[in-house]
């Protein structure tokens, strides 16, 4: 009980530094350079959660998300570029048609198993790339959509400003956050991770594998459009790059490097990978060479990320404090504990 | 009429390049058991390796696609050791993973070394031949002939050889009992070599007719998976037919539906096929 | 009436691993199924467990038919079970392998989860309370917090066992629970069984040590190559000229 307490006091203490440093950044920014990347780096980072809920607690690897978040920038492009529809409008919308076609492509992609699912995926992926590409009357094909709206105001609150539309940003972010979070501490996310774990013990203990399976890619595809809507805002130039299957395996990699199956795994490695491309401009070529790289060494060393190995350290030393603990004060409740679990081994 | 032929014989060109790329990844997935995302890279730096000995070394087409077969074929096998050895023991999609770190490792290489432009191996056998009314260059004769002989040397090479029957009985069965006193690191360098120089083989075939260009294996690699998941993922008659199955729709559909959207139709094929059958057309065992 | 099979039948390719077999179990009883390796008693498990779907004949549970349902209604429905090769969430501790276990018996959501609703704190409280009391009931109390990779492979067993039953089952199919631990915890494994038993739950069981059979088991059904040989009480199983037969003639492994 006590554990727990001060579990969800490290975490509100977490939210906290990173809400009041993330307000505070285009004040103590030196250039307004470094807010276009964070603003670009929190919407990539969106996206990366959804991958993260699909990828990391259910453990399927899809390779559809950009499509997915080209589905969203589109939609809502389309939405306010040809109908005039006001961002808080085309959002949304983007944001339950994403769902809704991720969905469908998981009623059939999830009765697929293993390496057919992961090729399945990006074969849906590839598709909506291709359609975006020669769908030319609607979506402009290889010239894209250009010179679409800002975010509507609200009321007084105008996102014209790059820090107003920073906030706007950080606002989806935060929402994206809190609601990963909370799906992740509770009994469905434990659903998710249990079927990453062993898909067949989760069916024999009465779990519906499928429904589960679908709520969350569900879920990943709703963050993912609203991550792409949010990109279509800001940008307001959309071409079918961001539809790429090029595009997911950069998610990937931003997932990697956080660490996935962890909360700040997603946002870590985004801002991480995203600032490092953008402080090593001169070397742009040489980027997808050192993140291929990365990309085998981090699997294969490193499969918790950044984050990962930093719980691991933590861990580490906790135990090691423990233990001088104890030799100082003899026979504590913790070594009584220790010594029974001991014996039953 | 004579467009039907001449689709025809566009398509099993089409088909024979599918064929010699497919063939290798079902091979490797046969042995290895991971999707090798690479694989399409590979046939890609094929084709610039032949490129590069033609015209900077001024050597002849066939010479240089022989020296493109033995580059690849180490380069398979450093492949195999540097990142697919390594991973043996991780979980599945994490081969994928590092399949795909391979793939954007070997892209972003090309376009260092080499940039992002389009170039065109020196076609030599570019004289057209007119058979019962229809014209056909020479080099796509090449390609369908040399790709035939291909399949029967690597054919020959599994039947009546004690190291290819080994990869067959791999391939086939992963885990039985036969497989033992076979040197398992062997069999899998030998394989990447294998199918890194067939990769090799299709882009000196196709390169005077298609481009050379970095980004040339992404799209080949998506539809060779299309072809394996269509034949079986590890069947190689299964790669062969699915090749020939793909190439001939994509080429008549490119003539009498829509030629824009050729290249779905690849992929529309395999979410075709997977909606009706989750498990794959030529699925082996039960459940 | 609990569960009634009627010619059930499971083809692998060529090979029959069930011929056509008609077995019922009655409320309350413990039954075993015992056979030579390769008999098909784990392949009649994954039969009525949902696990496989059966090729031919029918499956009925508690007088409704089940050939058809899918894998997870039969935890929902009351059958629960443990698999040969131990089969755990590795990646957690022993609690929280029991607390995935009751999911199928909350009821809360995404919205619930995301909005931290009451019922989202009764369902978390109940299964943290099932859990606990299953604990309790296995012996496992101690080695709560552990991660499932570091216990015995006894205490593995038992929590398998456990995870089978905080998803509250009418009906505990236990496939070889004694099997790869020693003469003592075999014992204790019995006495286990037999509380479950005494709680009301029916217990199925497949193994191999005869001793513990015969002195749990009400009624033992014999399979030798996929089809029932014989079926009836420990003794007269015991006397069974087909079954002495089947052990002796095949790959024996009593
Ligand atoms: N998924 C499967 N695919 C193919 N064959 C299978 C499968 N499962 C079981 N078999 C075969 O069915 C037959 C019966 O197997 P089963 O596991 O039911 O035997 P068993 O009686 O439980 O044996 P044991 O005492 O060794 O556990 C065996 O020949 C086995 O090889
Ligand atoms: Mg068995």
């Amino acid at each position: 009980m006590l554990d727990g307490m001060k579990k969800s006091n490290a975490k509100l203490i977490a939210y906290g530094g990173f809400l009041a440093v993330a307000i505070a950044f285009p004040f103590i920014s030196p250039n307004r350079y470094y807010l276009t990347v964070v603003t670009l780096g929190f919407i990539y980072a969106i996206a990366v959660y959804g991958l993260n809920l699909i990828v990391g607690y259910l453990g399927q690897l899809s390779l559809a998300q950009a499509g997915f978040f080209g589905l969203g920038a589109y939609v809502s492009g389309l939405l306010s570029l040809k109908l005039h529809l006001s961002f808080w409008i085309s959002l949304p919308m983007a944001a339950v048609v994403t769902t809704l076609v991720a969905l469908l492509v998981g009623l059939i992609s999830f009765r697929t198993r293993g390496h057919y699912f992961v090729i399945f995926t990006l074969c849906i992926g590839v598709i909506i790339n291709l359609v975006i590409e020669k769908w030319d009357d609607l979506t402009g094909g290889v010239r894209g959509l250009i010179g679409i709206p800002r975010p509507t105001s609200i009321g007084p609150i105008d996102f014209i400003s790059l820090e107003s539309q920073y906030y706007l940003v950080l606002f989806f972010l935060s929402l994206t956050i809190f609601v990963m979070s909370q799906i992740a501490s509770s009994l469905v996310g434990r659903t998710f991770k249990s079927i990453r774990n062993s898909e067949e013990l989760a069916a024999t203990l009465g779990i519906n594998v499928m429904r589960n399976k679908l709520l969350a890619f569900g879920i990943a595809a709703f963050f993912t459009g609203i991550a792409g809507a949010l990109f279509a805002g800001y940008i307001r130039f959309i071409g079918p790059d961001i539809s790429n299957p090029h595009l997911t395996f950069e998610f990937l990699l931003f997932l990697l490097i956080g660490g996935q199956a962890t909360i700040a795994g997603p946002l870590v490695g985004t801002l991480i990978a995203t600032g490092l491309t953008e402080s090593l401009q001169f070397m742009q070529e040489y980027r997808m060479v050192v993140f291929g790289a990365l990309l085998i060494i981090i699997v294969k060393f490193f499969p918790g990320g950044l984050v990962g190995a930093a719980m691991k350290l933590k861990t580490k030393i906790e135990k090691r404090m423990n233990k001088a603990n104890k030799s100082v004060n003899a026979p504590s409740k913790g070594e009584n504990h220790a010594a029974k679990n001991r014996g039953f081994n | 009429m004579n467009l039907l032929i001449q689709q025809t014989v566009n398509g099993l060109t089409l088909g024979s390049i599918y064929c010699l790329v497919a063939l290798g990844l079902t091979l490797i997935y046969g042995i290895m058991e991971v999707p090798n995302f690479a694989h399409g890279h590979l046939y890609m730096v094929g084709g610039y390796v032949t490129f590069f000995m033609m015209t900077l070394y001024g050597l002849n087409y066939w010479v240089s696609a022989i020296i493109s077969g033995i580059v690849l074929a180490v380069l398979g096998i450093l492949l195999e050791r540097l990142v697919f050895n390594p991973m043996r023991n991780s979980p599945s999609s994490n081969k994928f993973i590092a399949a795909v770190g391979a793939m954007l490792f070997l892209e972003a290489s090309a376009r260092v070394l080499w940039g992002s432009d389009f170039r065109s191996i020196p076609a030599i056998y570019d004289n057209v031949v007119v058979m019962g009314g229809v014209r056909l260059t020479e080099q796509r004769l090449i390609i369908i002939a040399g790709a035939v002989i291909l399949m029967v040397a690597l054919y020959v090479f599994i039947k009546h050889t004690m190291i290819g029957s080994t990869i067959e009985a791999m391939a086939q069965n992963r885990d039985g009992a036969s497989l033992v006193g076979i040197d398992v690191n062997r069999v899998a360098m030998l394989t990447f070599a294998v199918a890194s120089i067939l990769a090799s083989a299709a882009a000196s075939l196709a390169g005077p007719i298609f481009l050379v260009y970095p980004g040339m294996g992404s799209l080949i690699i998506m539809k060779a998976f299309v072809i394996i998941v269509i034949g079986g993922m590890g069947s190689i008659p299964g790669a062969v037919l699915g090749s020939f199955i793909l190439g001939l729709t994509e080429s008549l559909g490119a003539t009498y539906l829509s030629s824009n959207y050729k290249d779905v139709v690849a992929f529309a094929i395999l979410v075709l096929i997977l909606s009706i059958k989750p498990s794959g057309l030529f699925a082996k065992g039960a459940r | 009436m609990l569960l009634k099979t009627e010619a059930l039948t499971k083809n692998f390719g060529g090979l029959t691993a069930l011929n056509k077999v008609d077995f019922e179990i009655q409320e309350s009883e413990i039954v075993a199924i015992i056979g030579p390796n390769g008999a098909g008693k784990s392949t009649f498990f994954n039969l009525i467990s949902g696990y496989y779907p059966a090729c031919s004949g029918t499956i009925s549970f508690l007088g409704k038919d089940m050939t058809r349902t899918p894998t997870h209604e039969f935890a929902c429905r009351g059958i629960g079970r443990t698999f040969q090769t131990t089969n755990l969430f590795t990646d957690s501790t022993v609690l929280d392998n029991l607390i995935i276990g009751y999911r199928s018996k909350t009821k809360m959501g995404m919205l619930d989860a995301i909005f931290n609703t009451s019922r989202a704190r009764r369902d978390e409280g109940a299964s943290r309370e099932k859990a606990t009391e299953v604990l309790e009931f296995i012996g496992l109390t101690e080695v709560k917090g552990q991660p499932v990779g570091n216990i015995s492979q006894e205490a593995a067993k038992r929590l398998a066992i456990g995870l089978a039953l905080v998803t509250e089952p009418r009906l505990l199919l236990l496939d070889e629970p004694a099997a790869g631990v020693n003469h003592g915890e075999t014992n204790e494994l019995a006495k286990l069984i037999k509380k479950i038993q005494q709680t009301g739950t029916t217990v199925c069981l497949i193994e191999h040590k005869v001793q513990m059979v015969m002195n749990l088991a009400h009624r033992i059904m014999v399979l030798n190559y996929g089809s029932k040989i014989a079926e009836g009480t420990p003794k007269e199983i015991s006397n069974n000229e087909r079954v002495i037969e089947a052990y002796l003639g095949g790959t024996a492994h009593a």
